[in-house]
Formats: C-alpha cells, structure tokens, sequence
C-alpha cells in the first residue's frame, strides 16, 4: 500500500499538498487524512483494469501514485537504496481544464540511500502546461527532469523495459528496469481496502523488476544491480477519519516470493492489517489483518520523533517469522510532508531485502 | 563593590548640587540620540520598503531569465527548461488600468516559485487553492487596497469591463502591484501561453546548458544586492543621514561642554577620592559607570524622542520620496529591534567620545596639584593655534575633494570638511574681532567689555561653534530650496503649456474625444502625447513624443540646443534628451545615440538638452509622429489641449460628463502645476524641519553654556559691581557681549553658509539627482535668519541676565569672603 505512503504526505490528499510548498510541513500531522471525497469519483469493488490505459493518470480521482523503489547492491556487495515517486492530486474535481487552469497538482520525491547517508529530494509542478504528467502509451511519467519512460519496445503487462532517472543537489540515478513477469492486482482484484468502512484504493503493483544503473552520491557514481518494485494506486479517500498514518513493507525474498504488508494505524488502537503474498509463479494470496503480527523492535529518534525503524513480522498462515533492520535507521525523507521510507533487510524463517514506509509519526 | 558604590554616590552628589548641569548633560545626549535615531529610522524603514519591493516574487534579488529582445517568450521554453532541470518558475507582467489609474499586474506560478523569493508562502496555505482556481484571487498590499477604495474580497473592474479576481491583502506586498495566478495573468493581459521572465531558484543539481535548450533566446539577469530604488533613493538617504549626523555632532558639543564643566567642578573631589584611597583605575571605572548609565538613560528617552520624531516626518519623507522616485513606502512606522540596540550604542559611544578627553585627564590626575578649577578652558587658548591648524588642514581637504571628488560621498565629504574647519576656525576669528574691538575702546568699562569677552570666549566656543554649524547648514539649505523653488517653478510653467490634460480610458476613447474636441471652437489646439518605455545604458528611459507645435517650441525649457532644434526634430531622426540622462552618459548637443525601439535600434543625434527635475528617470524627447512609427504599441490616450482660459472650466465639466472622467483623467494646467508644486514643497519638508531641529539644539547648546558660564564668573563680575556698576547696567552688558559674539558667529555663518549652499547646488545636488540649479543669493532671507540667530541668543542669554539682575547683593559679596 504505497498509497499510503503520499497519504503520509497527507497533505498531498487533503488538498493541503499547497500548505507544504513554503517549506512547512504540517504542524498537525495528518489532519484532512479523511477529507470527504465530493465530486471525485468512488473507489468500489469489482472494476476491470485495463492497460496500458490505467498506467495512465485518473483525473476524476482525486489522488494518484507512481511509486518506485529499489533495493541496490554495487559489485563489492554494499547496499543501496533508490526512491522514486510521483504524486498527482486534483485540487478540484471535475474534467481537466487545459493550461494554467489544470487544477492538477503534482509533486515528485527521490531519495538514494546508503547505510551512512540518505538523499533525497522533492519537485512540485502544476499540470496542464507540461511541466509534469503522465502519457500511458508510450508510457512516461515525469516531473522536470526525472523520468520513469518505457524502452522501446515497452511491454504494457510488464510495464518494462524501462528507465528510471532523477537527480538532486547531491545525488543522482539512472536505472534501467526489466521484468519478465506481469503487473499483479494487489487487494481484492485491484480494490485494495484500507479500513474496515468504505475506504479504499485501486491499487496494482509490478514486484519483480530486475534493476540496473548507475547510482551517484556526491559526484561518485557507482554501478548497482538489484530489484525494483513498482506501486500503482488511485483514491478519492483512502484514509479513514481516525487513521492516523501507517506502516508498509514490500519484500524480496531471496527464494523469488514477494510480499506486500501494511498496516494502517487507528487511534482506537484496532489498527487495519493486510497483505498479499506473490509466489514465483505469480499465485498470490491475500492475508488480513487476523493473520498479519507486526512488532516494532526498535525506536529510533527523529526531529522529536520516535520511529519504529525495526519489526518482527510475523504470519503463521505461511509460516513467516523474521525480523526486519533498516539499511540506514535515519532513511527520513525530511520534505514538506516529511515520512521515513528506506531499505531494509531481513532474517529469520525468510531472508531478503525490502522497503519500509512509515507515515504519520 | 561597596567602596566603588560610595565612590559612585559621591560624584552623582555633584549633580544634586548642580541640576541644570544635569539637565544640560541630558539634554545634550537626548537630542543627539533623538535625531539620529530619527533618521535613521526613516531611513530604515524606508530600506525595509525597497527590500520588501525587491523581494517581490521576483524583484531585483532574485536572479531571472528574460528574453534579450525585452519582449514576451512562450511558456514552452519554461518547460522546457524545467525539463532540462533547470528550477525557474514563470512570471508574466504587464499594466492593467483600473478606473483610470495604471497598476503593474504580475502574475506568478506559486507552486515552482522558489521558496527563497520571499513573500511566496505568505500567501497563505489554504489560499493558495484559491489564487490558483478561478476566479483566483488578486494580492494587494494594504495600501493599494485603500487606495482602490475596495474592501478586502470585492472585484475590481478593469477599464474595458472585464472583471478582475477577489482582492486579497497581503501586507508584505509593495504597493501599486497586483499579483494574481500566471494563467489567469495570461488570460487578463490577453497573453495566452507567455512569458515575461523566469525566476531561478537556487536549487543546486544537474542542468543542461542553457543554450542546448533555448538557444540564445535568454539573458541571465543575475540577482543584484543593490535595487534600483535604493540605487536612486541613496542621494536622498544619504542627504537624511548627513544631516541627523550634523545634529548629532551638535548634541555632543553640549555634552562635551557640560562633562568638560562637570569634571572641572569636580576635581577637588575627586583628588579628595583619591586621597581617600580611591584607586586610578576604580576612579576611572566609577566615571565611566556614572557615564554610562547616564548615557543608558538618555539613549532610552532620546530613542523614544526619536520615534516621534521619525513618525512625525514619515508623511513628508514617504511623499517626497513618492513624488521623486515612485518608491511607496508605507505611512506607519514599524522598527526592527537593532534600532534600538543601535540608538542605545550610539547614545553611548557618543558620551565616551564627548568625555574621551576628560576621562585621560582623570585617569592621569596627579594627586598633590593644587586645584585649579577651569584649568580646561584655559589650557584651551593653547588650542587656539593648533585648532586654527587643524582648521587650514580641513579647509585643505575640502578643496582637495571638491577637486579630485566625483561622487556624492565625495560632495558631502566636501561639506563636512568645510564645516569642520569653520567650526574650528570659529575661535580664532572671534578672538580677533573681539581683540580689534579692545584696541579700538577707550572708556574703562568698554574696554572691560572686549577683554572679558574674550576671556569668556573659551567657555563659549564650543556653543558658538554648534551655532555656527547650525546657522551656516539652514542658510546653505535654506538658499537651496529657495533657488530650487525658484527654478522649479519657471521651469514648469514652460513645461506645462497645454491649458487642459486629459487622459482617455483608451486609444477606442481617445479618438472619440478628439473627434469631440474637433468640433469645439474654444479649442485652439489638440497637442497628442505619447511615451515609451526603453533601456539605454541598462537604466530604464522614457522616450517621450512631442508634437510638433508652437506650444512647445515657445516654451519647452531648453538648457543647450543646436540651431533651430525643433525643425532637426521633425523627420525623427534626432531627439533632446534630459539633463540627468545627459549628465549620466556624458552626452552633449552634436553625440548620437541608439535607443532600443520595437522594431530595432533607433539612431538619434542629440539636438538640445532640457531640464526635467524631479524625474528619477532618464528622458528623450522625440517628434512624436516618429514615436508613434517606432513604437506602434505605446497608447496614444493622452493630449494636451490649448483652449483660451476663461473657456477652460466650461470645457472641463463637458468632457466630464460626456466622457464620464474624473479628475484624475482630466486636469487643467493651474491644477497640475498646484499638484506638482506640493509635492516639490514636500520634498524638502524634512530637511527643513531637520534644519529647526538643529537650530534648536544649537540654541540649547548657547543656553546650557551660558548658565553653566553664569555661577562660575561672578568673582569676573563682583568687582565690578563694587565699584559701582549697578546689577542692571552688569546684566545689560552681559547681555550685550553675548549677543555680540552670537552676532560675529553669525556674520561668519553667513558667507559659510552661502558656501554650502553652492556645494549644494553645485556638487551633491548634480550628484544625487542629476542636474544642477542656478545658484542665487537671497538677501532677505539671510536678513530673516540673522534675525533667527539673534532671537535665539537673546533667548538663551535671556534667562542667566535676568538672574544676574535679579541677584541678591548678599551672593555678590559672598565673593570676596570665598578664596577664589
């Protein structure tokens, strides 16, 4: 549920993604999480997806994600990270106008990480004048210079070959993504529930990129190779009013299963637990929150915040018993909606890499 | 502790005894502080004002993109760019007329503009939603929404009909801008998909070079420290900061004299300190603490003075510096808290400084001298010599910098030189006056009159001194302003020829009232006017159209000119520029210059040179057939009429109301002339007012050394009471010597002062603003200010005679009973 993660910018959902722009995050955390969804278009069960049209944007939505992250190892076998998302938000609903009066909003973050160091930047853009967008076919999201573009021939059910760029003040990269396996519905089909009431996205994920490029920290640029994992997802109101942020992984094991967890806090203290397991095979299941256990191991302190940077994750359906640590325990995107989003590896029943997202503390 | 805190209030026993002391000391401190604090919050807040224009999304301190032909570009190069990873954000300007009055409409990109820009996240949060959706909303400053006499959410309507967005204020705006959204921006100013400029953030990170992306389309403009506004409003500053440094310098003589005084009178004590066993270094530390606690105390009255001050010329200073350079500053006064601390350090280095010199002598007291109370003055009669020295020196540099100097530093340097060695020279000059004065007396009692004055002279000098600079500063400014008053106002009345001005809503309306004004008989003459906007030297220039008619050849006021000037302006190929422009790029009749037109560069020959005061810009004047062919884009709604005057009120109120203008639209002659003539006034408010200022402390300063002078020269005066002079006759002498000195200092401020008037006119005015007045000699008015001078030291001798007068003869005898 990458979703979660811009709703972590929940600024970006609420319409408040403007709020950010001075450089202030919200002193509130995440207020207007749960901002009604008036005139934008429900998220409801059973819809069919069709690509390479829905690798497009979904205007009568009010928020949209394309989120990219890569677990990287350079030839000596040292770890990396690489983020990459684009964020779009309606401020209004209703059709598009054209130019200036786009009433899009669109905001990218990259981040590279390294166990001593994290990067990472941020762009806003307004829609409809060019500055950032998403053409499906051929498929290309951008937001000034960073591009996530398909490689001719680019196969619509793979999402791949792709390219994957972006650069800030002190790092850059240029990834190259294959997959040889098709995009996988996450929920129910493609209808991904985030609370026990109505909220909910579309969401689809590609989990089995292979990932190579150059990464570039301070002007030294190093080859990597690794996996990616790329979320897809759509909303008008993903969060219900008493959530107050969340946590989410996605796994690579070293066996080729993939898994994607999350788990959305309630101040009742009844947080929505969910997940899907993808076997090689592409077979997937989904767990909910009776089989999910997630432990927060260790808290580690951030501009007054305390964040659980490690996890004992535990699923007895599948037999799943590990303990997560984070590449770099300070992978704190400090942008206008500032979250924690880094690498993480993990041993115990399972072994592998991943990604954690944490929102909302 | 405890010794230094009896030390402490033996010596602050002193002032008890002598409270006018006190009050002097005070007095002097206060008004030094008052009237540079003053200043220098005018200044302050008029900088802050320049800032806050600067800073504007977009003003001068941000570095930008324009296109070099300093027209418009499309939008897609911004993308373009963008996409290259360059961090700019789009801005688009241009005018809009609201009921008749031209504002600068600016529109902006919130979303990339660069935090750095400033007033971009002031916007405000949630608002920022509505500036971008439409109807949008239009950001104004506080001042601008009074002046369109709007409340906060209501929608102007531009000239033309189209309604404008929800005014918005936003106090950190300047004034006379409305900021809306790019796009509805583009859509007001009938500018689909363009630019005017970019602005660049100062995001580090990969950018493709900017000619692979646009070409040579672009001119950086990097961001520049200084803004033209304060480029322009530096003379005036500088003229503000000269002249609260004058009162400043005056205030200290007072403080200066009255702790000279104090420590004199309080050497017996302190030698009894010492004796005490009372160290050097605690003595000294003790007067230092007494000093400055003083000073602390009036450095905080002298700041709050100053804040009244500041505020009550803020109106005059805000509207000369509207009316000379379009800098909107705002009427209230907000201070940063570095004014303080600032007013407060002054207050006190200025008393360190004053009392500098008694303090070494405290410090190196030898403890078994006898006491010899007034040593000060008489040790400075030695000075004499060495001040007139100094003073050679002074005049020396004055005329050093007068030669070599070239800038308006360089001019003021100029003045503080000439000043410095007049106040220093004041002395000597007296002593001879007041000697020649004794050679030529005969009788017992006169001759007593000239050899005491010169031996009050010493305790006098320091007063007469502040008189004098204050004396020769209103005479120099007050020559000035009359001359330029004088100039200013022949000049207009050749300027402003046409008997009526009108100005159409728009070209559409214009040709409708010209057709109208065809067919009225009262109207002589229709005199069209147009103007452009131009860059000649990287200044802005307006190029200025005039018709070719017997109106302006008859009166258009020209300093230099070819033959026949106007018959070389017809075919367009020559123009006559101002002076500012003239003096700024060394132009003269006969040069050639090359004005950037819409359709190329336009080579003129400089056939004449005008003056054109109080115009902060550069200025050509060209046949305005050739304006019109040049830059076919300029409106074409203003025109001079030529209408026989008793018709003009007639003529008025029917263009009125035919064509529903209001004043602001259409004005006759005498009315504009009022208008400019007030402003003009106003201009030089302040430094009149800060002229009185100056007088004034000099006068205090005369007052505070004659009563501080007055106890300590009865045993000067006891004798001759007791030979038979009665108190009356002794006051009325005393009186008589105080005016007569006043009266030579005065004399000599008088051709001092016509000296800096001619500084004035002659070096900074020609510096600081571009053209340079006749100089002319007033005589009446220095008839005025002598008359000043004397009123003031017949007030301040006024109150010492009459105590004098009214002294009980007891005290008089108490004279030979005392040692002294």
């Amino acid at each position: 549920m990458k979703g979660s993660a811009p709703i972590t910018r929940r600024g970006f959902i609420g319409g408040t993604l403007l709020a950010g722009l001075g450089g202030k995050a919200l002193a509130q955390g995440f207020a207007g999480l749960g901002e009604s969804a008036d005139g934008f278009a429900p998220v409801v069960p059973g819809r069919t997806f069709a690509f390479p049209a829905d690798h497009g944007p979904h205007p009568e939505f009010r928020i949209e994600w394309w989120y990219v992250t890569a677990n990287l190892a350079d030839a000596r076998g040292a770890a990396y990270g690489a983020q990459w998302t684009l964020f779009r938000q309606a401020i209004a609903a209703g059709g598009p106008p054209a130019g200036w009066a786009n009433q899009q909003i669109w905001m990218g973050h990259a981040a590279v990480t390294r166990a001593d160091t994290h990067r990472f930047s941020q762009a806003f853009a307004r829609g409809g004048v060019g500055q950032a967008g998403v053409d499906a076919k051929p498929f290309h999201a951008w937001i000034d210079a960073w591009a996530m573009r398909g490689l001719d021939p680019v196969n619509d059910d793979n999402i791949a070959p792709c390219e994957l760029k972006a650069s800030g003040a002190d790092f850059s990269y240029a990834l190259r993504l294959d997959a040889d396996r098709p995009l996988v519905l996450q929920g129910d089909g493609g209808y991904s529930r985030k609370s026990l009431r109505e909220q909910a996205s579309y969401y689809y994920s590609q989990p089995h990129y292979t990932a190579t490029g150059i990464l570039t920290i301070d002007d030294k640029p190093v080859e990597v190779t690794g996996q990616a994992w790329l979320d897809r997802e759509w909303s008008s109101q993903p969060l219900a009013s008493d959530q107050s942020g969340w946590d989410w992984l996605s796994l690579h094991f070293n066996s080729g299963d993939k898994l994607m967890l999350y788990r959305m806090r309630q101040t009742d203290g009844q947080h929505y637990r969910s997940g899907k397991w993808i076997a090689p095979d592409g077979t997937a299941e989904m767990l909910g929150s009776e089989d999910i256990v997630m432990t927060p191991l260790i808290v580690t302190e951030i501009e007054g915040r305390k964040i659980p940077t490690a996890w004992r994750i535990a699923i007895a359906k599948t037999a799943l018993a590990i303990e997560c640590r984070p590449l770099n325990p300070r992978s704190w995107m400090g942008t206008s909606f500032p979250y924690w989003e880094g690498p993480i590896r993990f041993a115990g029943s399972h072994t592998g890499v991943g990604y954690l997202e944490m929102t909302g503390y | 502790m405890k010794r230094a805190l009896w030390t402490l209030a033996v010596l602050l026993s002193h002032w008890r005894r002598h409270p006018m002391q006190l009050a002097t000391l005070l007095i002097g401190l206060i008004s030094a502080t008052a009237l540079w604090s003053g200043v220098q919050a005018l200044n302050q807040q008029a900088r802050t004002s320049y800032d806050r224009a600067a800073a504007t999304f977009g003003g001068t301190r941000t570095a930008m993109l324009a296109a070099r032909s300093g027209a418009s570009f499309p939008q897609k190069l911004f993308v373009d760019l963008r996409r290259a990873g360059w961090p700019v954000s789009p801005a688009l300007e241009g005018r809009i007329q609201i009921e008749g009055r031209s504002f600068r409409l600016l529109g902006i990109e919130p979303v990339t503009l660069p935090a750095e820009v400033g007033n971009a996240p002031a916007i405000g949060k949630a608002d920022l939603q509505s500036f971008m959706t439409p109807p949008g909303a239009m950001l104004v400053a506080p001042e601008t929404l009074s002046d369109l006499k709007l409340a906060e959410g209501a929608r102007p309507q531009a000239n033309g009909g189209t309604w404008l967005p929800p005014l918005r204020v936003q106090p950190n705006l300047v004034p006379g801008v409305l900021v809306v959204d790019i796009g509805i921006a583009q859509n007001l100013l009938k500018m689909p998909d363009q630019l005017s400029r970019l602005l660049i953030g100062k995001a580090a990170g990969r950018r493709a070079p900017l000619e692979s992306i646009a070409g040579d389309t672009f001119r950086l403009i990097e961001p520049d420290p200084e803004t033209d506004l304060e480029r322009l409003t530096d003379s005036f500053h500088l003229n503000l900061t000269a002249f609260g440094f004058l009162s400043f310098f005056v205030g200290l003589f007072i403080v200066n004299s009255a702790i000279g005084l104090a420590f004199e009178q309080r050497l017996p004590v302190l030698r009894t300190l010492r004796a005490c066993g009372v160290s050097a270094r605690m003595l000294n530390a003790v007067l230092v603490l007494e000093l400055v606690s003083l000073a602390l105390i009036a450095g905080l009255i002298g700041l709050v003075c100053g804040y009244f001050i500041a505020g009550a010329l803020l109106p005059d200073v805000a509207a000369s510096l509207r009316g000379l350079y379009g800098a909107q500053i705002p009427g209230h006064l907000t201070l940063k808290p570095q004014w303080w601390i600032a007013g407060i350090a002054i207050s006190i280095t200025g008393a360190l400084a004053a009392a500098a010199a008694s303090l070494t002598k405290a410090l190196r007291l030898p403890l078994l001298a006898t006491a010899q109370p007034f040593a000060w003055q008489q040790a400075q009669r030695r000075w004499l010599t060495y001040q007139s020295t100094l003073a050679l020196a002074a005049f020396a540099a004055a005329a050093c910098l007068l030669w070599f100097g070239d800038s308006l530093i360089s001019g003021f340097a100029v003045l503080a030189a000439l000043m410095l060695g007049a106040a220093l020279i004041l002395p000597m000059f007296l002593e001879l006056m007041l000697s020649l004065g004794q050679r030529y007396a005969r009788a017992p009692v006169s001759i007593w009159f000239w050899a005491d004055s010169r031996q009050q002279l010493s305790g006098l000098s320091l007063a007469l001194m502040a008189l004098l600079l204050a004396l020769s500063v209103n005479v120099g400014v007050s020559t000035m302003v009359e001359s330029f008053s004088r100039t200013f106002l022949v000049w207009l009345d050749g300027r402003l020829a046409a008997d009526v001005y009108v100005n159409a809503a728009n070209d559409a309306q214009a040709v409708e009232i010209k057709a109208w004004l065809r067919e009225r008989p009262e109207v002589e003459a229709i005199l069209p006017g147009g103007r452009a906007d131009t860059q000649l030297a990287d200044a802005p220039v307006e190029v200025l159209g005039l018709p070719d008619h017997a109106t302006y050849r008859d009166n258009w006021p020209l300093l230099q000119s070819a033959d026949n000037p106007w018959i070389k302006l017809r075919p367009g190929n020559a123009a006559l520029v101002s002076e500012q422009l003239a003096r700024r790029l060394h132009l003269s009749v006969g040069d050639r210059i090359e004005v950037p037109a819409s359709g190329g560069n336009w080579t003129l020959d400089v056939v004449g040179i005008y003056a054109d005061y109080g115009n902060p810009k550069g200025q050509i004047a060209v046949n305005f057939a050739a304006l019109t062919r040049r830059f076919p884009e300029i409106p074409l709604t203003r025109m001079g009429l030529r209408v026989a005057p008793p018709k003009i009120p007639a003529l008025i109120s029917a263009l009125q109301e035919k064509f529903a203008l209001d004043d602001r639209n259409v004005a006759d002659q005498a009315t504009m002339k009022a208008e400019s003539t007030r402003i003009f006034n106003r201009t030089f408010a302040v430094t009149a007012a800060l002229n009185a200022f100056t007088l004034g402390v000099a006068g205090v300063a005369l007052l505070t050394s004659l009563l501080t002078l007055a106890n300590s020269r009865l045993p000067q005066l006891a004798p001759l009471w007791a030979i038979g002079i009665t108190r009356r006759r002794l006051a009325a002498i005393e009186l008589l010597k105080t005016m007569s000195v006043a009266l030579i200092t005065t004399i000599f401020a008088l051709p001092l002062g016509l000296l800096v008037a001619w500084c004035l006119l002659a070096v900074v005015n020609v510096k600081a603003f571009g053209w340079r007045l006749p100089f002319h000699v007033f005589p009446l008015q220095l008839l005025w200010l002598t008359g000043v001078a004397m009123a003031a030291a017949l007030a301040a001798a006024a109150l010492p005679v009459i105590r004098l007068a009214r002294m009980q003869p007891a005290s008089l005898i108490r004279i030979f009973a005392n040692e002294r």
